[in-house]
């Protein structure tokens, strides 16, 4: 049968939505991961990190995924906010919006913008001077003789310490985060279309587990830095 | 009770439309919120007005014509019900009331609280016939064993009204509870599956080409469904039309 479809439909997309969030939160695990070894010991966070700064796959098959990942989630993000505002030309006058959802799923733009902008500052923290070492100053391995090999950690620390303004920046987006995932985790899974009566409770409290406990983790790795250095 | 009432008055589709208060006293907490506006219509005419136009049918909750947002809530503030089955001991002497019309790009208005929703007709169209034998020698429903598990599922989602309630209430005006559950009813049984693929991906491009919104999941038409169709129906539809698509 003809099919009407022109370009992606809207399921689609959606799903797209969700195997991008899927990354995104798994990468976020990874992360937290290596940020909280950082807390118990410097060298081997040294190790790790110039282990993934340099390890290839790391470095052409997880980090293309990862930005392509970014990318399009926060491209399409906006652009389903645009298509979905269209589809309502004239307001209601009076609309009750919390009486039928919850605040975080009825803000996921809010909570995204919020997470980008975090995004851009994170970029000009790490990601800026990591492409400076390795592209500008031409040190590919990241560790050539003279380099410090510490700069991981170091860098890391010197964010923290002393900068009650950073501290605090990063503590906020990552409650923006959380209120993220608080609706995500769990909306990704119906988004591939899955909902079952068996696992579909079970899939909502880890939802609400991950959405806690994983922001929290990266925060708790900030606070540490500040009050022990 | 005496109330205020904010209605939204629109000439025609292309009158640009506002709100309008209205008054009404001597309001029975027994009538249903129908009756009310008869009330207020009456008193409408009476004074030389043009009436308030407002759909409805039925009035037992089971044609889903009776469209009105009330409140900011499709339906009024009483879950599980239509407009016709709230009553108006669900409100308060000295209430305002705001009055409007269940409001999407796929559902212009036609005058006042009226609106178009032929879209959901168009959509339904597009999911086609399904293929059973009516030559004369029709078989025995009974010949057709259907688990009583999907049977259950495929007629509480065919107990969807085509009210448009899911649409009015959702922040993106989505209808993917409404073709969820159209999509489900037939999914889940046997006779459905000869055309089980094209259906999903007609059914979904209808709805696209209407101009709904797109899905986030916040659930709120779930909660305010009069027929308490569930969010599920949105996941099998989901899994129909994916896996319908690659294969
Ligand atoms: C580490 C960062 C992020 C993670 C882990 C994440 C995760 C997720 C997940 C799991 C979903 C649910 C997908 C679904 O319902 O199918 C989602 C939805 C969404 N995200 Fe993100 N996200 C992140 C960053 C962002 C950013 C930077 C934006 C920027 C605007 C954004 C905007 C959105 C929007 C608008 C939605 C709702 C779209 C929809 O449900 O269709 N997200 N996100
Ligand atoms: S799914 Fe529920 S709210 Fe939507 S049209 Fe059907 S009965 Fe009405
Ligand atoms: S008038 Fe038929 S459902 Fe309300």
């Amino acid at each position: 049968m003809a099919s009407k479809k022109q370009g992606l439909s809207s399921i689609g997309r959606k799903a797209i939505m969700a195997l991008t969030g899927f990354f995104l939160m798994f990468f976020l695990l990874q992360h937290l991961s290596i940020n909280m070894i950082s807390i118990v010991d410097g060298d081997l966070f040294n190790e790790v990190s110039h282990f993934m700064g340099t390890n290839p796959l790391v470095q052409f098959v997880l980090q293309p995924v990862l930005i392509f990942s970014v990318i399009f989630h926060f491209a399409w993000g906006m652009y389903l906010e645009y298509q979905n505002n269209q589809a309502r030309e004239v307001k209601y006058a009076m609309y009750k919006g919390s009486a039928n959802a919850s605040w975080m799923s009825r803000n996921m733009i809010v909570s995204g913008l919020a997470v980008l902008a975090f995004l851009a500052l994170h970029f000009y923290d790490f990601w800026i001077p990591e492409i400076n070492v390795k592209y500008v100053q031409g040190d590919m391995s990241g560790m050539l003789p003279g380099a410090d090999e510490f700069r991981y950690y170091e860098e890391l620390v010197h964010k923290f310490a002393g900068q009650p303004i950073r501290v605090a920046l990063y503590v906020i987006s990552f409650v923006m985060l959380s209120l993220h995932l608080l609706h995500g985790f769990q909306s990704a899974f119906q988004s591939v279309g899955y909902n079952s009566t068996k696992y579909t409770p079970l899939i909502k409290k880890l939802g609400n587990i991950f959405a806690i406990a994983v922001p929290a983790g990266f925060v708790l790795v900030a606070l540490v830095h500040f009050f022990n250095h | 009770m005496n109330l205020t009432l904010k209605i939204w008055r629109q000439k025609s589709a292309n009158d640009k439309g506002k709100m309008v208060d209205y008054k009404v006293a001597g309001i029975s907490e027994h009538m249903s919120f129908l009756e009310m506006m008869d009330v207020l219509n009456e008193q409408l005419i009476n004074s030389g007005e043009e009436p308030v136009s407002f759909d409805h049918d039925c009035r037992e909750g089971i044609c889903g014509s009776c469209s009105m947002f009330i409140n900011g809530e499709a339906h009024g503030p009483v879950k599980g019900t239509t407009t016709c089955q709230l009553h108006m001991r669900s409100f308060n002497d000295g209430d305002t009331i705001y009055i409007e019309p269940f409001r999407a790009k796929a559902f212009p208005v036609i005058k006042d609280l009226v609106v178009n929703r032929s879209s959901f007709d168009r959509i339904q169209h597009s999911g086609g016939f399904i293929s059973v034998n009516t030559s004369g020698n029709t078989q025995d429903a009974n010949a057709t064993p259907i688990p009583k598990h999907d049977a259950d599922l495929a007629m509480d989602a065919a107990a969807c009204i085509g009210c448009g309630a899911c649409v009015a209430t959702c922040k993106n005006s989505s209808a993917m509870l409404f073709v969820g559950a159209k999509v489900s009813q037939y999914a889940l049984l046997p006779q459905g599956q000869v055309e089980a693929k094209e259906r999903a991906q007609n059914m979904v491009a209808q709805m696209d080409a209407e101009g709904f919104g797109n899905c986030t999941n916040t659930g709120a038409c779930e909660v305010e469904c009069p027929k308490g169709i569930s969010l599920s129906n949105i996941a099998r539809m989901n899994r129909e039309f994916l896996s319908g698509a690659i294969k």
